[in-house]
């Protein structure tokens, strides 16, 4: 594998994790518990939509025969796309969709902290106009967590049984296979153990003030980043691709 | 001598009005004239808030990324929207809540447009660009109107809207300007939202029974069918520019009123619609009120834990 190839394939991870939490969020505009939060959850979508539009249009440029980002975003098939499970996970009450997002800004806001030094200078750029987002993304999820585990015995209990459904599938966020050895080689993305541990702490830290307690089973459900999805994937994508796939080769 | 001064009171507001003088919170106003604005400010505000869902609806759907974010800012940019003119009920007395558990109960109206549903991505071109463009011509004189509050919410409000109608057009003129089918889904979207889109201006001014005191007051500064035919002025050319036909075989240039004639307009639909009984009214009550229902534990969440943290402090 060559380190252009190694690139394309971290790029469309990266693009397609925000993307497909991007097209998850974005279910949600005009359905939101209160309308600030409605704006709140439709802003991080935009933002997420922004980052996949970046992130696959480097992707495409970076592909074995180049494709625009509206291509790699709307034309793949579904074992094509590697974003983690987590992100692909249906928003569920207000609690899992809260759980979801805390589980992965958490990891990706060091991420996109560590990319600022990556030798690549445009993924390096595209990061710190993610981070800007990203850390409000953690702030405003973690707030949430907080609420929600420290405020009504309701609240505690479901928003506990969102992390208990859904920590399996955030492990999955430091997949590395030999795509990541060449980049860490080269010094264009970090390794996961370096993010790993700032990851734990924030759980570690938001759930103590949440009250919440961490699930003892650290089983792990993962295909994601190689392509196997879960059932959910095929219906997210028939809609999202609808009219790409409907009225194809169509200027919009 | 109490009605003396309530004369008195109510003589100096209209002078006030009369010179264009702003109403603010605090100033004293005549009971209808609070009455009048809680319920269009509202209404206003709800429509904005239902607003979201028929364009809603496509997100999910939208063709490439450029046009998911545009359309998601601009969903956004009308919950904002929402936001302000709840506030500016809440300058007047209205209680936040109250008005959109008026609106559930069907007490409260909205612009009848958004009972019409979204059947294709041509409708988010179609909504854009007459549906903001009508608005557009109901808030622009709504920027002079005499309460402050709301005179200052439309002038940003109108601003954005501005940009979702060219965004609109933009939309339009791509699809027209594309394959057969792609030109068949615009006309196809003119044709279902013109005529709702000429209702959003309200009944014929013979029968609308609150324009007269508006104007007075300087809440309206236009009448309905004034401000309808500054749109049709504005839209049939628009319409030709990019070769799409308004469905309305009477529509022909009129020299000497420098205007367009129009076909009549099915007002019995218009009441319907307005009475519950359009395509989309119980789907779009139901899916806020099923908003609020299941944001209930949420929002009681969020204030026990304030509670829990002003007891810390205070202990």
């Amino acid at each position: 594998m060559t380190e252009k190839q190694a690139l394309y394939k971290y790029l469309l991870r990266m693009g397609d994790d925000s993307l497909i939490l991007g097209q998850r969020l974005s279910e949600l505009c005009g359905h939101g518990p209160i309308l600030e939060e409605d704006i709140a959850l439709t802003n991080i979508s935009l933002d997420l939509i922004g980052q996949a539009t970046l992130l696959l249009e480097y992707a495409g440029e970076s592909a074995p025969e180049k494709k625009t980002n509206d291509e790699l975003a709307y034309l793949r098939i579904e074992k094509e796309y590697v974003n983690a499970l987590l992100v692909e996970q249906p928003n569920g009450h207000f609690g899992d969709t809260i759980m979801r997002q805390f589980l992965f800004d958490a990891y990706r806001k060091p991420l996109l902290e560590q990319l600022l030094d990556s030798t690549d200078k445009r993924l390096a750029g595209i990061a710190e106009k993610a981070l800007k987002e990203t850390k409000y993304h953690l702030r405003h999820s973690s707030e949430w967590i907080i609420r929600l585990g420290d405020g009504t015995q309701e609240s505690h209990q479901r928003i506990q049984n969102s992390l208990e459904a859904l920590l399996r599938y955030a492990y999955e966020l430091f997949f590395e296979n030999e795509v990541d050895e060449l980049l860490i080689a080269q010094g264009i993305i970090p390794a996961a153990n370096s993010i790993f541990p700032i990851w734990e702490k924030t759980l570690h830290d938001v759930f103590e003030e949440a009250t919440l307690l961490l699930p003892k089973n650290k089983w792990k459900f993962q295909g994601g980043r190689e392509g196997r999805h879960s059932e959910h994937m095929g219906y997210l994508l028939a809609e999202m691709q609808y009219m790409q796939r409907t009225y194809p080769n169509m200027e919009w | 001598m109490m009605k003396v001064d309530i004369q008195d009171l109510e003589k100096k507001f209209q002078d006030r009005i009369d010179q264009d003088i702003k109403i603010e919170p605090n100033d004293w106003m005549p009971d209808a004239y609070r009455k009048t604005l809680i319920r269009q400010i509202s209404q206003h505000a709800h429509s904005e808030v239902v607003g979201m869902l028929p364009e809603g609806n496509w997100i999910t759907r939208a063709p490439n990324l450029r046009r998911k974010a545009v359309l998601l800012a601009k969903v956004q940019d009308e919950a904002g929207h929402g936001l302000y003119l709840y506030s500016a009920a809440e300058t007047l007395g209205a209680d936040r809540e109250q008005t959109i558990d008026d609106l559930h109960s069907g007490k409260a109206k909205y612009s009848s447009i958004f009972n019409y549903p979204t059947l294709s991505w041509a409708d988010m071109g179609a909504i854009g660009w007459l549906v903001d463009g009508a608005a557009i011509m109901n808030q622009v004189p709504l920027c002079r109107c005499s309460y402050g509050p709301y005179a200052r919410a439309m002038i940003r409000v109108c601003k954005e809207e501005s940009f979702h109608q060219r965004q609109g057009f933009e939309i339009m003129t791509k699809l027209a300007s594309g394959t057969t089918e792609q030109k068949e889904m615009a006309q196809d979207a003119l044709n279902r939202f013109w005529w709702p889109a000429l209702m959003m201006f309200g009944p014929s001014d013979a029968d609308s029974s609150h324009t007269e005191q508006s104007m007075r007051w300087k809440i309206k500064r236009h009448t309905n069918d004034e401000l309808r035919q500054m749109f049709v002025d504005v839209t049939v050319p628009q319409a030709e520019s990019i070769g799409l036909t308004v469905p309305d075989q009477d529509i022909k240039w009129n020299e000497s009123k420098q205007g367009y004639d129009y076909g009549p307009i099915d007002w019995d639909e218009f009441w319907q619609v307005v009475g519950g009984n359009g395509p989309c009214n119980k789907e779009r009550v139901e899916t806020r009120k099923k908003a609020k229902e299941n944001g209930k534990w949420v929002v009681e969440a969020a204030m026990a834990f304030t509670e829990k943290r002003n007891s810390k402090k205070s202990a």
